[in-house]
């Protein structure tokens, strides 16, 4: 049985964004993976380890936009592959899915698709609902823990704002994982000597056999948010008694509390 | 020309920074206060592979260039001074060393386990007294046998304690009237009978490491553990310089990096005279001046390493290197404090440790007189390299 890891090349978490002509800038900032993937990247790679398959790392993005993959070949994936293709530039996340989907469907022998909780980018979470539904196989999402795995099911924890949920399903399954999983690993010396010689395939939507598939979703406009006026102010007085009761006025008066 | 990093030196570079930086940057003022190693650096180093960076995958290494082992270097001298001395002597004065100079055997039993982490390695040349006049050492090694017994004792030498192996040059032969052709150097098993070390307390800088000192009373050595020829060890010793002070100046530029870092911040923050201090001209200068020294230190280091990878001697870039990069570190540490006024004086912030780790650098692997003796002497034309018996190996991918 193989893995296949689901992956998306995001501006770094200190990229200072704006909007300039209604396009997302980014500016000079370097794209890395979403850090919520590297969690997913480790699931698999645990994953495959005990069950002895082999980890697809899968990316859909432009084609210069490799370093996600290459970061997770060097983790330790054995194999990445790279979709691309002029025709899926302005996808929605149902297009995203659709495309997705059809790429995993073409590795072989897949049990488990593992994604992130979301991209820190677009922030929708909703990916990983959506491959699922569009594969047709079962979506465990926000996943803490898996319990049991073998050839049959699969059995995990969710975390949801009420607790803990433990869930099973058959396989293949979508798993989506948050941080809760544990701390993904450094990459390698070993792999990042691999990542670095390898050539990423790249899978056009003529090799997925599919045409571009059309939003249904539409961007009318994006807004930078407005500038947040942030004051100071230090609170004096005679003793700590006499501070906290200013501060706690203060308080009540802007009706933060 | 090319001043880019390839894939691979950039996955490195940020491979060791997400360590240091997670790993190491919380809990080193800890240790640093406690004047304590702390207990999983040198496991983790291994395990990651750091301390083997660029020994060949042949021998256990990650196999990686001289270049990475440079970034390596700064990323982890950013955090702190003494886990960029574990790779200056660790990987540099020993393991290169036996790389360089050792035989295939040799390479086998020694450099294999210290490429892998399994065992740590120390290089020992100072004596309490003598260090920049290194050919006047007085440890002895008598042959015996198939045994040398060595004599005597070293100083100053990080990681004292927690070494398993330490490379040693001692005085085989004396009256021949050339002092360093009288030298040899061995790999020596620290668990020998006759071997007693400890560390010296109460160090200005690099207090969350081991420096010390280890005694040699009828140390019995194997002569299949000598390193190189009998009477080469004064050049063995050399080429070992030319590693650790390659390790030791790419360190250096990461402190000069973090202390900017650190002075921007602060004067991004702090506010004087009705504006943030980044705004009084003074204080920019101060900064403008870290910024460049740490782009100078930075190329020198990577012309050497460059140079390494391509099999090129480069004692004279190296030594430059070093002088410039350990020299320039010091400074922005000092001009740091000075920017994060008394608040730099204390150790809630990094400056001050900066500061008394970048002190000590300006003293080991060579001092900068002796640098600066060295430059002249290339300078003036009184020093030309010889071609070595063994050289330093170049990068093969
Ligand atoms: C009208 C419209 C036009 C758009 N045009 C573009 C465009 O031109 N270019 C563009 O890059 N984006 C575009 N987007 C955004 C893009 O559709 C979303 O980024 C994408 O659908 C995933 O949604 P998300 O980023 O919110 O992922 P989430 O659902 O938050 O991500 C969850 C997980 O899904 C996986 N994942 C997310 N994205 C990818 C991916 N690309 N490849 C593999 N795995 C992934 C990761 O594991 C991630 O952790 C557009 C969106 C809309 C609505
Ligand atoms: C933290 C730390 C770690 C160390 N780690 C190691 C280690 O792992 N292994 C090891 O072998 N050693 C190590 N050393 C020792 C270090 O290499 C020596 O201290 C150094 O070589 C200087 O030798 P010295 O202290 O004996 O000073 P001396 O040689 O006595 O020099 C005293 C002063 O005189 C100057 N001087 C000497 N000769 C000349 C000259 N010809 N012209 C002008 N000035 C001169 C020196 O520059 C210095 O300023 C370490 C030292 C420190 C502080």
């Amino acid at each position: 049985m193989n893995i296949v890891v689901c992956v998306k090349q995001v501006p770094d978490s200190a990229a200072q964004l704006s909007v300039e002509g209604g396009q997302i800038s980014w500016g000079e900032a370097p794209l890395v993976i979403n850090p919520w993937d590297e969690y997913a990247v480790e699931a698999a790679l645990q994953k495959a380890k005990d069950l002895g398959g082999s980890v697809t790392v899968l990316s859909m993005g432009k084609e210069s936009e490799t370093e996600a993959l290459k970061h997770a070949l060097a983790m330790g994936c054995n194999e990445a592959v790279l979709v691309s293709d002029p025709a899926l530039a302005g996808s929605d996340n149902v297009a995203a899915a659709r495309v997705l989907a059809a790429a995993i469907a073409k590795v072989d022998d897949v049990g488990l698709v593992f994604f992130g909780k979301q991209a820190i980018d677009s922030d929708t979470g909703t990916l990983p609902a959506q491959v699922a539904r569009v594969l047709g196989w079962p979506a465990l999402t926000l996943v803490s823990a898996i319990d049991e795995l073998n050839a049959d099911g699969i059995k995990v924890e969710r975390a949801i704002e009420e607790g803990r949920q433990v869930v099973q399903s058959g396989l293949p399954a979508v798993v989506s994982v948050i941080k809760d999983y544990g701390e993904p690993r450094y990459p390698s010396f070993m792999g990042i000597r691999k990542a670095a010689r390898a050539t990423i395939p790249v899978w056009a939507l003529g090799e997925l056999g599919i045409e571009a598939p059309s939003p249904v979703v539409a961007w009318p406009e994006v807004m930078a948010p407005p500038q947040r006026e942030i004051a100071t102010e230090i609170i004096t007085g005679g003793s700590p008694a006499e501070i906290a009761a200013t501060l706690a006025d203060k308080i009540m008066a802007e009706k933060v509390l | 020309m090319n001043f880019g990093l390839t894939e691979e030196q950039r996955m490195v570079q940020k491979m060791v920074r997400d360590f240091s930086q997670k790993e190491v940057a919380p809990i080193i003022q800890e240790y640093d206060r406690k004047q304590e190693m702390a207990p999983f650096i040198l496991p983790r180093m291994g395990e990651l592979g750091i301390l083997g960076i660029c020994i060949p995958e042949k021998y256990s290494g990650a196999g990686m260039d001289y270049i990475s082992l440079g970034l390596a270097c700064e990323e982890l001298e950013a955090v702190d001074t003494t886990l960029r001395v574990v790779m200056s002597v660790h990987t540099g004065l020993c393991s290169m060393t036996l790389w360089q100079w050792g035989s295939e055997e040799q390479k086998q039993k020694f450099l294999v386990p210290l490429a892998r982490g399994d065992k740590i390695g120390a290089g020992a040349f100072t004596e309490p007294g003598a260090g920049s006049d290194f050919a006047n050492i007085q440890t002895t090694g008598k042959r015996d046998g198939e045994d040398y017994i060595l004599n005597g004792e070293k100083m100053w030498i990080s990681l004292a304690s927690n070494a398993d192996y330490a490379l040693v040059t001692v005085r085989t032969q004396k009256d021949t009237g050339k002092s360093s052709g009288e030298l040899t150097s061995f790999i020596v098993d620290l668990s020998t009978p006759g071997v007693t070390r400890g560390d010296i307390h109460g160090k200005l800088g690099v207090r969350a490491g081991s420096t010390g000192w280890i005694n040699f009373q009828d140390v019995r050595v194997p002569v299949a553990n000598r390193i190189g020829e009998e009477g080469e060890g004064f050049k063995v010793t050399m080429s070992a310089f030319d590693n650790g002070r390659y390790t030791v100046a790419a360190g250096a530029t990461g402190l000069i990096r973090a202390a900017l870092e650190a002075s921007v911040n602060y004067a991004n923050e702090r506010k004087a005279f009705g504006k943030p201090i980044a705004q009084h001209q003074l204080i920019q200068s101060k900064i403008a001046h870290m910024a460049l020294n740490y782009e100078a230190a930075q190329l020198l280091y990577l012309k050497a390493g460059w140079m390494k990878n391509e099999g090129q001697r480069n004692t004279k870039e190296t030594s430059a290197a070093k002088w410039f990069a350990t020299e320039k570190s010091f400074e922005a540490a000092n001009e740091a404090i000075q920017i994060h006024g008394a608040y730099g004086f204390s150790d809630e912030y990094n400056v001050e440790r900066y500061l008394r780790n970048a002190r000590g650098a300006v003293i080991y692997e060579g001092s900068n007189e002796i640098q600066q003796l060295i430059q002249a002497s290339y300078a003036l034309g009184e020093r030309q390299d010889k071609a070595l018996r063994m050289e330093m190996p170049a990068y093969e991918e």
